[in-house]
């Protein structure tokens, strides 16, 4: 028998019709996820085919992306200030009532950032397809899953069959040996990683993370490596499941119980890949090497360890980086002052990257001028950290900390920074504009985000260590 | 700017044969954030999208166009075909980039790569995306306002002078832009397979 990958293994799980020369597979979807951006124009394409949803009970809606994190606006005081936004939520409300699909609503406690809840409900298990309107679906490969992005026409052709047609892709396995050091963190192991492999790096191909250094980290910074994985191009990225994936699940609302959760167990057990098989490309890294990771560019590929220079290259494109981001080749980025700091996102906004942020800003200050946002990944988390004070922390800090959503990673919901501004981000993308016109981000973990806040500059969280 | 429109998620008409002067955007790795800037996907429509289309780089803080930028070059107006950076189209998922690309006017993108997410959503919509051979594609870059031909049917790149340069499309989406026809229409076509298929899995 041949020897088959994780990623065969599920493949062919889902394989409604396999691939031929002439059509795709038929690929089945086991959980779609769905939010108010990208869902609207799917369901105008079901009215106006006169389609319903064929399997609502595999959808579950949230308001994340243009969704407000300001408290009164979320819980009344004041209404949503964006009228479009307004509008997109309840598009998702009427929508999801008429077609029979759960949302997780507005001042729901379950609600939060797409990719944060469906973990956290223990919605997101080894062996799924999972697929939502949003390229960051990628980050519930985490659990053993093949989980993608797809745009807003296939959202409605899985809503119409709960299908998709795909060519399979390629596989990369990227071997990440060593651990990482004392003061780094999964995202500066990804930021590293991005930075080797490129922006494209992945393209075409699911990439399977393997090694000593992925079986060391918990499943909240699993999420944040495979998150990534659309940053270096990727169609995916994917952990094979382990005792930290079941420990994760075990007891979550959505997880099986009982009688349910021994057989899910043995066929999760089942998943790895198997001994021999056999990947179109390896990469080698090593954590051991990885160093508190910043961008200095205009892609999540431009990063260097923070303590270094930024480099210099040649092309239009590079050029055009620099100017936007208003730095020069060569320049040493540890003490440039920055304004603004942001912790959140899909990449960064679970619990433990909240501790991580409040350890180091427990009894500082934010410094002067500085404007810091925490916005917790879900209802959820922000509970479970008012519940261990972290948010006391956070605003005898003089951060602010505000209700769940996308907020200042993808902008369209009010929290944006003002142009040529200089934000540090624990978000994914430093593309320009992305924090808002004009606004400069510089990416990075949530530890060096609370060092730079403490300290008005960019700055090696390892100048904090106890 | 021709009137090619994708309207209600299907190709409204095949196509088969675009024939164009090209416009060349010589920057890499041109992400969906900069083709439709984030905060015109608060709409709940894919329509009109083509005033948003590279918005940032278009016009300046007080809306006016940029005159140094490409797409705002009187010889820009009319080209149907888009010749970009390699790793076009990276970045978020949003369909509207695709969407504001095509009401625009663009029929084509041309680059040595396209990123994956853009390329399927391009498919969807009867927006051509064309992966070029490096030679090819350098070739394009250093010749803006070329009149090139992209032959959908038959996989050909052709530039003047009689440059042919053959361009891989996967069959079915070649199939689905000829002839007009939608995924959908292919997929729902399926649903007894697929509802036989999820009995079997139940059972």
């Amino acid at each position: 028998m041949t020897a088959l990958t994780l990623f065969e293994k599920i493949w062919r799980a889902h394989e409604v019709l396999p691939e031929t020369a002439e059509a795709p597979a038929v690929l089945y979807v086991d959980l779609h996820l769905t939010h108010e951006v990208t869902s609207p124009q799917a369901f105008t394409l079901l009215a106006a085919r006169g389609l319903r949803v064929h399997r609502p009970e595999r959808t579950l809606a949230t308001l994340d992306h243009a969704t407000p994190t300001e408290s009164q606006q979320v819980f009344g005081g004041v209404p949503i200030r964006m009228e479009s936004a307004a509008r997109q939520i309840a598009a998702l409300e009427e929508n999801c009532a008429a077609a029979g699909i759960e949302l997780f609503g507005l001042r729901d406690a379950r609600r939060g950032i797409v990719h944060v809840i469906g973990p956290e409900q223990g919605l997101t298990q080894p062996g799924m397809t999972i697929v939502c309107g949003d390229s960051h679906t990628s980050t519930h490969g985490a659990f053993g899953t093949l989980a993608f992005g797809i745009g807003s026409t296939e959202v409605a052709h899985v809503f119409a069959t709960q299908c998709l047609l795909q060519r399979k892709p390629r596989t990369l396995a990227v071997d990440i040996q060593g651990r990482l050091p004392a003061g780094t963190s999964a995202k500066d192991l990804v930021l590293a990683l991005i930075g080797r492999i490129g922006v494209a790096g992945g393209a075409g191909q699911v990439i399977e993370y393997r090694g000593p250094a992925i079986r060391a980290l918990s499943m909240e910074e699993r999420m944040t490596v495979c998150n990534m994985s659309i940053e270096a191009g990727a169609r995916a990225g994917m952990i094979a499941p382990d005792q930290t994936t079941f420990e994760y699940l075990r007891g979550r609302p959505r997880a099986p119980q009982g009688d349910a959760w021994g057989r899910a167990l043995e066929r999760w057990r089942r998943l790895p890949g198997d001994e021999g098989c056999t990947f179109d490309r390896v990469v080698e890294f090593d954590a051991a090497a990885v160093e508190p990771m910043i961008s200095y560019g205009t892609n999540p590929g431009m990063v260097v360890p923070i303590t270094g220079q930024v480099p210099a290259a040649e092309g239009e494109s590079f050029r055009k980086a620099l100017h936007y981001m208003g730095f020069e080749p060569g320049e040493t980025l540890a003490g440039r002052p920055i304004d603004l700091v942001f912790v959140g996102s899909c990449t960064n906004a679970r619990l433990s990257d909240l501790r991580q942020a409040a350890s180091l800003l427990r009894g500082r200050k934010v410094a002067r001028g500085v404007r810091m946002l925490i916005v917790p990944g879900s209802q959820q988390v922000k509970q479970a950290a008012e519940a261990e004070g972290l948010h006391t922390v956070f605003i005898e800090a003089g951060a602010e900390w505000r209700e769940s959503g996308c907020s200042m990673c993808v902008g369209i919901n009010g929290d944006i920074a003002a142009p040529g501004r200089y934000v540090v981000s624990t978000s994914n993308r430093n593309f320009e504009g992305r924090q808002g016109q004009g606004a400069r981000t510089l990416l990075a973990s949530p530890a060096t985000a609370a060092a730079c806040a403490v300290t008005g500059r960019i700055c090696d969280p390892r100048e904090f260590a106890a | 700017m021709s009137g090619h429109r994708a309207e209600g998620g299907r190709a409204a008409e095949g196509v088969r044969v675009i024939r164009s002067r090209t416009v060349v955007l010589p920057v890499a790795d041109v992400d969906t954030d900069q083709i439709v800037p984030a905060r015109f996907l608060t709409t709940t429509s894919r329509e009109g999208l083509g005033r948003a289309l590279f918005a940032d780089w278009r016009y300046d803080a007080m809306g006016r166009p940029r005159a140094d930028f490409v797409l705002n070059r009187p010889e820009a107006a009319d080209c149907g075909i888009l010749v970009a950076g390699p790793n076009f189209g990276c970045g978020s998922s949003r369909e509207h980039a695709a969407w504001a690309l095509l009401d625009a006017g663009f029929r084509a993108v041309v680059s040595s790569s396209i990123a994956d997410i853009f390329f399927t959503n391009a498919l969807k919509n009867g927006l051509v995306p064309v992966r070029a051979d490096a030679e090819t594609h350098a070739w394009l870059l250093s010749h803006p306002g070329a009149v090139a031909e992209v032959d959908v049917a038959r996989g050909m790149l052709r530039l003047p002078g009689g440059r042919e340069a053959p361009f891989a499309l996967d069959p079915f989406a070649r199939h689905c832009l000829v002839q007009g026809l939608d995924e959908l229409g292919y997929l729902l076509s399926r649903l007894p397979d697929i509802q036989a298929w999820e009995n079997t899995r139940r059972a």
